[in-house]
């Protein structure tokens, strides 16, 4: 996979440091999976977390502290670990998919939030040409996750957006003034970019896209959508 | 076969020597032994830490205590991964304690983190001479990180250590989000030209 745009440093830096909100670090996750550059961009960032907690101080740990540990130790008997000897074919197929990294039907970090693939999932039209699947996150995110689906040919009217936005590129590519964004390529945009996409593919462009909250997709759609069906 | 079992001696390192370099070994005897008294070295060494790092985003000293202890169960569990993967000790258990804060404090799961080390697993065992680099590059970082300007090492301490968001970040300090990110890019390029200089 030929991956020419990267989401930006901060949102690297914010993804090492744990404080991007679900449906961003999914995104980026999808990403690193196929994405080499940016993986040794997030290891660097965590260099930064590894030497905040060599410089920590020491506080005090409870009475008996390592002797707790221990016992959970011995009640749970190195389950990882056993599990990584016990699957020798399966840590071999690990091993090829290290050697390669694609995603195979779904990204990895996505999997464990769809059921379906890609061309099971059950679409719910928005306006011509444009649907959506919106995908449900934990209980306490602050963030907004969902499949857009673009029909091939279609050019969205010029938006602006509200907020930091994340938009991965799942099937099929876009066009718009920062270049041709295709399969595995991230747009990383602020508010304050304001922009015009065409899907260019052969098939239908499908993206997955982050947003900072329910509220600001709404807005976000009504921007879009408002020319289209004339809302 | 998946792991390749060597002979290794087991032994008590003197961590007060060379604490980082004695850190890989550590995971080494941890992974390919077993080896408890390893374990407890790296214990005496990170859990204090792990604690105090954690307390630093809660004030609730049990929860910290109890995060701390789940971070080095992973530790001990995946020390065989981590054998086969090239990477810095303190980086990766920043990194299983992350996800554990995540974890208990947001109540978000990680099952949107990946592994990074899941992707990029070797089948040999890291070398002495990429452990060398490997800790250069900590020093490396903490080096640089220690003399960033004032303005920088606020917000990058802000985000490693308070966990704040960016934007939680520009509230507090009354700055604009673009003032946030233009430091956070300045400091965060400083380092990785530092690390990339290591070869």
């Amino acid at each position: 996979m030929n991956i020419n745009h990267h989401p930006d440093e901060t949102t690297i830096l914010s993804y090492a440091a744990g404080t991007l909100d679900e449906a961003f670090a999914v995104i980026i996750s999808c990403h690193l999976q196929i994405c080499s550059t940016c993986r040794e961009a997030v290891k660097t960032a965590e260099l930064i977390g590894g030497s905040h907690l060599e410089q920590s101080e020491e506080v005090p740990l409870s009475q008996g502290s390592f002797g707790r540990l221990l016992e959970k130790i011995s009640v749970e008997p190195q389950a990882e670990n056993t599990h990584a000897q016990s699957s020798a074919s399966q840590s071999n197929e690990t091993n090829q998919a290290a050697l390669n990294p694609e995603w195979s039907e779904l990204p990895l970090a996505l999997q464990s939030y769809l059921t379906a693939n890609i061309d099971e999932i059950k679409w719910k039209r928005l306006a011509p040409g444009v649907s959506h699947h919106p995908i449900k996150l934990s209980e306490n995110a602050n963030s907004s996750l969902r499949l857009l689906r673009i029909a091939k040919g279609k050019q969205m009217p010029e938006h602006g957006h509200n907020g930091h936005e994340l938009t991965l590129i799942l099937q099929g590519a876009y066009k718009d003034k920062f270049g041709t964004f295709a399969k595995g390529d991230i747009a990383d945009l602020d508010d304050d970019v304001e922009h015009q996409p065409k899907v260019i593919s052969d098939e239908d462009c499908i993206c997955l896209a982050a947003t900072e909250a329910p509220t600001k997709f709404k807005s976000l759609l009504g921007r879009i959508l408002q020319p289209i069906v004339g809302i | 076969m998946y792991v390749q079992y060597k002979s290794v001696p087991t032994r008590r390192v003197d961590v007060t020597k060379n604490e980082t370099t004695d850190h890989h070994k550590l995971l080494e005897l941890i992974a390919l032994n077993r080896d408890k008294e390893a374990f407890e070295q790296l214990f005496i060494y990170f859990a204090p830490r792990v604690k105090a790092v954690l307390m630093k985003q809660s004030s609730d000293a049990n929860t910290a205590e109890d995060l701390m202890q789940e971070t080095m169960l992973t530790v001990w569990n995946k020390a065989d991964k981590f054998s086969k993967y090239r990477g810095s000790v303190s980086a990766w258990i920043f990194t299983i304690a992350r996800n554990k804060r995540i974890d208990g404090y947001r109540k978000q799961g990680t099952k949107h983190y990946l592994d990074i080390e899941d992707i990029e697993l070797t089948d040999d065992a890291i070398g002495s001479e990429e452990i060398l680099i490997s800790n250069e590059r900590d020093k490396m970082v903490t080096d640089i990180s220690n003399t960033l300007p004032i303005e920088q090492k606020e917000i990058i301490e802000m985000s490693f250590v308070k966990e704040l968001s960016q934007t939680e970040i520009s509230k507090k300090l009354g700055i604009p989000l673009g003032t946030v990110k233009s430091r956070m890019r300045l400091a965060y390029e400083k380092i990785r030209k530092s690390v990339e200089e290591v070869l």
